[in-house]
C-alpha cells in the first residue's frame, strides 16, 4: 500500500476519535452551547485549508524557480484540495452563523476573506483549464497562485478595518482546556486527510502532465542529399 | 559592437511615452471608455432609484465600480496593441529590461485611469450633487493611489491572460478578487473626501492603499519577466 | 579563438509531440551569408526563432557569438535582429513614430528618416494600420537596420515584396554583409537568395538534408522535391 493511504487511514481514525470526543465527551461550549460543537470540524478545516494553500504557494515558487513538472503538479493538487476545504469551510461557517447570528452571511473579515480566497483559488483552476501549452500553463498558474496567497492577509486586514464583528481567532489557548485535546486530534486528522488527498491528486496530476508533455522519440536521421557532378 | 544601453529609468520613460502615444493616437478608444464609465454611473443611479441622499452616500462606490469596469478594457487593450502586429515580441528582442516594460506599461495604465477618473468625477459630481468641504483636489491622492492599485496587478494579469482566448472574461475573473483591498480603501478614502472626515481616518486609508500598491507593484515587477517570456 | 556567429549541436525543438527541428548541427562563421531553404513547415522559422532566443531548444544547444540561447538570452538579443512576417509595430502609430519609439528605447535619438528612405518608404504620417503588406515588410526592414545587428535573421525577406523590393533586399543584404554582420535567411526564392549567399542549407521535416555552396541550393532543392518549386 502506498504511504499516503496509511496517512489517510490515520487521518480518518483521528477525525473519528476527535469528533467522538467533541460531540459526546467534551462539555458544551460556554457561550454557544451544543451549536458550538461545530468548532471541532470548523476550526481544523480552517487551519488545514490555510496549510494546504501554503503548500500551493511553496509549490508555485518552486515551479517558477525550477520549471519542474513535479512542482507544477503539486500546484494543481494543492490548489484543488485547498478549494475543496475552502468551500467546506464556507458551508460550515454559514451553518454555524445561522443559529448564532441569525443570518447565513455577515460581512465579517474572516468570512469575507474566506469567500474571496475561494474565488481567487478557483481562478487558478479555471486558468489552468484555459491554457493548453504546458510551460505557459505552469508559469501562469504559479504566478497567479503566488498572488492569490499573498493577497489573503492583505484582504483580511483591509476587510477587518472596513468592518469588524467576530470572535478572536480560535487557538487552543483561548479555548477551554477540555476542548483542546479533541480539537487538536481532529485538526491532525484533518491534516493527514488533506495530505492523503494531495498526494493522490499529485500522482494523478503528475501522470497526466507527464503523458501530455512526454517527449516522443526523435525522428530517424534523414538521408543526406548528394548532388551529382560535384557539390557538397 | 554593443551600444551603451540607457538606464532603467530612461527605458521606463521611453515605454510610458510610447504607450501614451499609442493611446493618444487611438483617441476614439479613450473616448469610448469614458463614455462607458459615465453610462455605468447613470445605470447605477437607475438601479438605486432617484433618492439623492442615498446616491450621494454611495457615490464613491459607484465611481470606483465604473472605473474598475472600464479598467479591464484599458488593460486588455494595452496588450492587444502589443500583440496585434507582434510589437511585444519586437520589444522583447530589443535589449530592453523587462522591468522597464512592466513599470512603463503599469505607469501608463495608471495615468490612463487617472485621466478616466478625471473625466468621470465631474460627471458624478453633477449627477449626485457632490461637493467636498476641503476642495475637490483632495480627491487626487485616492484617485492616483487607487488607479495604481488597479493598474499595477492589472498590467501583469493582462500579460498573463494575453494569450487566453477568453481574455475579456478571464482578466476580471482573476483581477477582481485580488484588488478587493484596493477597492475598499479607494472607495473609503474617496468617500471621506466627499462626505467629510470627522474621525480623521483619511491618512490610514491612504496608507492601506499605498501599502497595497507597494506590495503588488513589487511582486508584479518581479514576476513579469517570467510571464512575458513564456 | 573568437566563437562562431552560430553554433548548434544536436539541436531539436518540439511543439507538443511533434518535432519541428531535430539533430541540427550548424556552424556559421562570422560575416557569412547563409541561406536556409525548405518547404513550408520544414522548420526554417523555428530554427530562426530558436537562434533569436525566442524559443528555447527542447534538446541540444545553440550558441550565438558564444552565448547560449537558453541561458543568456539578453546577451544574444543585444546582437541579434529578427525579421518575421509580423512587422513588430504599433498599428496606430506612423512608421516614423514607431521607429522613433524604438530608438528611444535603445537610448538613441538619431532620426528615423534615413532608415525609412533606405527601405523606400515615403515619409507619411498616417498610421501603419493602413499600410499594404509590402509597405509593412519594408518597415520591418527599417526596424531591423535600426538595430544594427551583428547577426541578422531574415525570415522570408522577399515575401510580399514586388520585383523592385527584391532588388532592395539584395542591396540590403549586401550592405549588412559589408558592415560585417552575419546574415541567415530563410527563403523560398532559392535561386535568387542562393546566388546571394555563401552557403546554403536544405531543411526537410526539421532535419538538415544538404549543405553546400549557396548557388547550388536550387539544385539540392530540385533533388529533394523533384523539381517542383
Amino acid at each position: 500500500m502506498k504511504w499516503e493511504n496509511w496517512v489517510g487511514l490515520l487521518g480518518l481514525a483521528l477525525i473519528s476519535v476527535g469528533h467522538y470526543q467533541g460531540l459526546f465527551v467534551a462539555p458544551p461550549e460556554a457561550m454557544m452551547g451544543d451549536v458550538g460543537r461545530i468548532l471541532y470540524a470548523h476550526v481544523p478545516t480552517a487551519w488545514v485549508a490555510l496549510v494546504v494553500y501554503l503548500v500551493a504557494f511553496v509549490a508555485a515558487v518552486g515551479s517558477l524557480g525550477s520549471g519542474k513538472r513535479g512542482w507544477d503538479a503539486l500546484v494543481e493538487s494543492a490548489v484543488e484540495v485547498g478549494v475543496v476545504l475552502n468551500l467546506l469551510l464556507l458551508f460550515q461557517g454559514a451553518v454555524w452563523a445561522k443559529p448564532t447570528w441569525g443570518v447565513f452571511w455577515t460581512w465579517d473579515p474572516r468570512l469575507t476573506t474566506t469567500a474571496i480566497m475561494a474565488v481567487s483559488f478557483i481562478g487558478v483552476l479555471v486558468l489552468r483549464a484555459m491554457l493548453n501549452r504546458p510551460a505557459q500553463r505552469a508559469v501562469a498558474s504559479a504566478v497567479y497562485t503566488i498572488f492569490a496567497f499573498v493577497s489573503v492577509p492583505v484582504v483580511y486586514f483591509s476587510v477587518k478595518w472596513w468592518k469588524t464583528l467576530h470572535q478572536p481567532f480560535s487557538s487552543p489557548e483561548t479555548v477551554d482546556s477540555p476542548m483542546v485535546t479533541p480539537l487538536r486530534v481532529a485538526a491532525f486528522g484533518m491534516l493527514f486527510l488533506a495530505v492523503f488527498l494531495m498526494a493522490r491528486r499529485w500522482r494523478l496530476a503528475y501522470a497526466k502532465l507527464s503523458r501530455e508533455d512526454e517527449a516522443p522519440d526523435l525522428p530517424p536521421a534523414a538521408a543526406a542529399i548528394r548532388l551529382e557532378g560535384g557539390g557538397a | 559592437m554593443i551600444p551603451t544601453r540607457p538606464g532603467l529609468v530612461r527605458q521606463i520613460v521611453a515605454v510610458i511615452h510610447k504607450d501614451l502615444l499609442v493611446e493618444w493616437r487611438g483617441q476614439a478608444r479613450l473616448l469610448a471608455m469614458g463614455t462607458y464609465a459615465v453610462t455605468l454611473l447613470l445605470l447605477f443611479s437607475f438601479a438605486v432609484g432617484p433618492d439623492t441622499k442615498t446616491l450621494q452616500q454611495h457615490a464613491a462606490g459607484y465611481v470606483w465600480l465604473a472605473l474598475l469596469s472600464a479598467s479591464t478594457m484599458t488593460l486588455t487593450q494595452s496588450f492587444r496593441v502589443e500583440t496585434e502586429a507582434g510589437a511585444l515580441e519586437a520589444l522583447l528582442m530589443l535589449p530592453v529590461d523587462h522591468r522597464a516594460i512592466y513599470f512603463g506599461k503599469a505607469l501608463a495604465n495608471t495615468a490612463l485611469l487617472v485621466v478616466l477618473a478625471c473625466l468621470v468625477m465631474p460627471v458624478a459630481a453633477v449627477l449626485f450633487d457632490l461637493s467636498a468641504a476641503e476642495g475637490l483636489y483632495w480627491l487626487l491622492p485616492p484617485i492616483v493611489l487607487g488607479a495604481a492599485g488597479l493598474a499595477g496587478p492589472g498590467t501583469l494579469y493582462a500579460a498573463l491572460t494575453a494569450r487566453v482566448a477568453a481574455q475579456q472574461l478571464m482578466l476580471p475573473l482573476l483581477l477582481f478578487p485580488l484588488i478587493v483591498p484596493a477597492l475598499v480603501a479607494a472607495v473609503k478614502s474617496t468617500s471621506l473626501v466627499l462626505q467629510g472626515d470627522p474621525m480623521g481616518q483619511m491618512s490610514s486609508w491612504l496608507i492601506v492603499l499605498a501599502s497595497f500598491d507597494l506590495i503588488f507593484w513589487s511582486l508584479s515587477g518581479l514576476l513579469f519577466a517570467k510571464v512575458v517570456e513564456e | 579563438m573568437e566563437p562562431s556567429a552560430v553554433e548548434t549541436s544536436a539541436l531539436g525543438r518540439r511543439y507538443g509531440r511533434r518535432w519541428a527541428l531535430a539533430r541540427v548541427n550548424l556552424q556559421v562563421a562570422r560575416g557569412e551569408r547563409l541561406l536556409i531553404a525548405g518547404a513550408n513547415g520544414s522548420g526554417k522559422s523555428t530554427l530562426l526563432r530558436v537562434l533569436a532566443s525566442l524559443l528555447a531548444p527542447s534538446i541540444g544547444s545553440a550558441r550565438v557569438f558564444g552565448h547560449d540561447v537558453a541561458t543568456e538570452p539578453s546577451a544574444v538579443r543585444a546582437r541579434v535582429a529578427l525579421l518575421t512576417y509580423t512587422p513588430g509595430v504599433y498599428e496606430d502609430l506612423s512608421a516614423r513614430e514607431n521607429l522613433r519609439a524604438q530608438l528611444r528605447l535603445l537610448g538613441r535619438d538619431d532620426a528615423p528618416e534615413a532608415l525609412l528612405e533606405r527601405v523606400g518608404l515615403e515619409l507619411r504620417d498616417d498610421p501603419v494600420r493602413g499600410y499594404s503588406a509590402g509597405m509593412r515588410k519594408r518597415l520591418s526592414f527599417a526596424r531591423l537596420l535600426m538595430q544594427r545587428p551583428d547577426l541578422a535573421l531574415l525570415d522570408e525577406p522577399y515575401g510580399q515584396l514586388d520585383p523592385e523590393g527584391f532588388k532592395m533586399v539584395d542591396g540590403l543584404v549586401a550592405e549588412l554583409s559589408q558592415a560585417g554582420a552575419t546574415v541567415i535567411m530563410a527563403s523560398h526564392m532559392v535561386e535568387r537568395a542562393g546566388a546571394l549567399c555563401d552557403r546554403g542549407v536544405l531543411i526537410d521535416q526539421g532535419q538538415v538534408r544538404w549543405e553546400g555552396p549557396g548557388p547550388q541550393t536550387a539544385r539540392a532543392w530540385d533533388a529533394a522535391h523533384g523539381g517542383g518549386r
